[in-house]
């Protein structure tokens, strides 16, 4: 097993911030009344990169997110964006940002325009010049026809694009999305994440971006993968990826899967992971290994899979569970209710 | 400072006329209110006058006033618990915005309303026996919008922190009503007595309300001389706001919304 990147969870913070990194988050540790949603968290980044924060619910994605946002104090540590300090410098930092929620925060009352002309003033854009600018980004996301409707019509994958507009009317060069494709459909889903590519290669603006789905994270530059407020992983996909060798076995038992993985490690001496009902195992070859194994164990197997390595893996191997489970639910409806 | 400011007022505007029945009752609430004072307390009280040569609903009107002017404004602020449950709220508070300007568009959107309804009201002056010159309408448009104002900054500072409208709710009718009762709207200063008065005399809504009544009755004995009592508003109008300012300026390691 070949690790081409440094293992975070054991890996001393990281508190000399690079003088490149665009989002600097040192050390930062957060916690609410009863609970640590963040356990010093470090990682930067970079100039021109679509950064992606993965994490099931209650990870502390969502957490770090504020931070950043200028949102909320973190306990302890230090979160920079274009070398200010968001705890500091809350003024410096917002004029830096644009940041688009995953509440919705346009006003339904508003139309399309007056949604933007209110954001622009918050700016300090004004008069013609903010005009200009509204029309230029309502054509961007493909809503200047319906400029004069009010939001309330609009659907909700319409209502979204106007929520990026307003996170992007001031050329910010740092834009922070906390879970843009919530309620997207996986059309709307895909020119979402298209047009954040977009804005990396032609604006050169360096994108934050927090999600729970494989998919969307595989189209990020570079990941941080957190567990229960602790970075687990980071790296570009295809690094984490690689890390897994060679490929993904999942045997389901058909009795005890605890009894199944200590009899398949003492016969094959490979490590295993149960999951469940399920016995995970990292191998090359897999193809000729299930046989043997199948053999091996008549009865026991129910069905079983051999695939590539996916960022699942990646997720299953730093924490030794799943990225769904029930632990997880009940924490994100923990911090759900800490936020009431 | 003052653009942002103007955004967030512009858009409380706007709001409000676009919600039809918002409309309706800031239009309608003063003149059924009136209306339904006027039949039923009229023919009760008036008889009953004891006011010197003043029957009761006359004494009663810039009471009345105040009354409308207070549950607006304070109400009016309601909508800030909308915005942060809407996520409106986290958008403003992302921007390069100080957060004067913030409480400063909030709250003369609210004062605007408020003041425009107290004004209203003022319509039905010469039912109480009132002629007003338009000097008169200017000074009672200032103590109104004072009013409003210092209203509205505390409707802001009691909405910032609260989460739901019923909790708002819940912490409104608990002191504004006592409030409204010991601010000489229904019965006067000179026949209170105790710590009632002393009460009284705290009250800044007090000094609105005879702030209002020696400009509407230019010949009524009033217990402080006006300017004393505009003063007082207006002080009252900033303790509210920097109360308000205070509130919002907070940033803590609490979730923001």
């Amino acid at each position: 097993m070949v690790s081409n990147f440094p293992a975070i969870a054991d890996a001393a913070p990281e508190v000399t911030p690079s003088s490149a990194a665009v989002i600097s988050v040192q050390n930062v540790v957060h916690r609410y009344e009863n609970r640590t949603a963040l356990n010093g968290v470090s990682f930067d980044v970079r100039p021109a990169e679509l950064f992606g924060l993965l994490g099931p619910n209650g990870s502390g994605k969502t957490t770090l997110f504020r931070i950043l946002s200028t949102l909320m104090l973190p306990t302890a540590g230090r979160a920079t964006i274009m070398g200010y300090d968001a705890a500091q410098e809350p003024a410096r930092v917002r004029r830096q940002i644009g940041v688009v929620f995953q509440a919705q925060s346009v006003d339904l009352k508003l139309t399309a325009y007056e949604n933007l002309w209110h954001q622009g003033h918050l700016y300090g854009l004004r008069g013609p010049a903010l005009k200009t600018r509204i029309y230029e980004i309502l054509s961007r996301v493909g809503l200047a026809d319906r400029a004069k409707e009010l939001v309330e019509k609009f659907s909700g994958g319409m209502q979204r694009r106007i929520e990026l507009a307003k996170g992007l009317l001031h050329h910010p060069g740092v834009l922070l999305l906390d879970e843009p494709t919530t309620g997207l459909d996986p059309g709307a889903r895909r020119d979402l994440w298209q047009y954040l590519q977009t804005l990396r290669d032609e604006e050169h603006v360096s994108v934050l971006v927090t999600t729970h789905l494989m998919e969307e994270a595989e189209r990020c530059d570079r990941l941080a993968i957190m567990n229960e407020g602790n970075l687990v992983a980071l790296g570009t996909p295809e690094e984490l990826k690689s890390e897994i060798g060679g490929d993904v076995v999942l045997l389901d038992a058909a009795h005890d899967a605890g009894l199944l993985a200590e009899r398949i490690r003492a016969k094959f001496h490979v490590e295993t992971t149960v999951l469940e009902n399920q016995v995970r195992i990292e191998r090359e070859s897999a193809h000729r290994f299930v046989t043997e194994v199948v053999e091996a164990f008549p009865g026991e197997i129910e069905a079983l899979s051999v695939s590539k390595p996916a960022l699942e893996d990646v997720f299953i191997r730093r924490t030794g569970h799943k990225f769904w489970s029930e632990e997880n639910d009940a924490q994100s409806s923990a911090e759900d209710h800490s936020r009431r | 400072m003052l653009l942002p400011a103007f955004t967030l007022w512009w858009r409380e505007i706007v709001r409000f006329y676009r919600q039809k029945s918002r409309v309706i009752g800031v239009l309608a609430s003063p003149l059924v209110f009136w209306v339904v004072i006027g039949s039923g307390f009229g023919t009760s009280f008036r008889s009953g006058g004891g006011q010197g040569q003043q029957n009761y609903l006359d004494y009663f009107y810039p009471g009345a006033l105040i009354m409308i002017v207070l549950f607006t404004s304070i109400f009016a602020m309601m909508s800030l618990i909308e915005d942060r449950k809407e996520g409106f709220l986290l958008s403003v508070m992302v921007a390069p915005v100080p957060r004067s300007a913030i409480v400063l568009g909030k709250v003369l959107g609210g004062t605007t309303l408020s003041a425009i309804q107290g004004m209203i009201f003022l319509i039905f002056a010469p039912f109480a026996g009132i002629h007003l010159e338009p000097l008169q309408i200017l000074l009672v448009a200032i103590v109104v919008f004072l009013v409003s104002f210092a209203l509205t900054a505390l409707g802001f500072a009691i909405a910032w922190p609260m989460d739901s409208t019923q909790a708002f709710h819940g912490i409104i009718n608990l002191f504004l009503i006592p409030l409204w009762l010991l601010s000489g709207a229904m019965f006067p200063l000179s026949r209170a007595s105790g710590w009632i008065r002393v009460v009284m005399y705290m009250n800044p809504l007090t000094y609105g309300v005879e702030a209002l009544r020696a400009l509407l009755y230019p010949g009524m004995e009033t217990p402080f001389p006006l300017a004393s009592s505009m003063a007082t508003l207006l002080l009252f109008s900033l303790v509210m706001f920097g109360l308000a300012f205070l509130m919002a300026n907070r940033r803590t390691t609490r979730p923001a919304a």
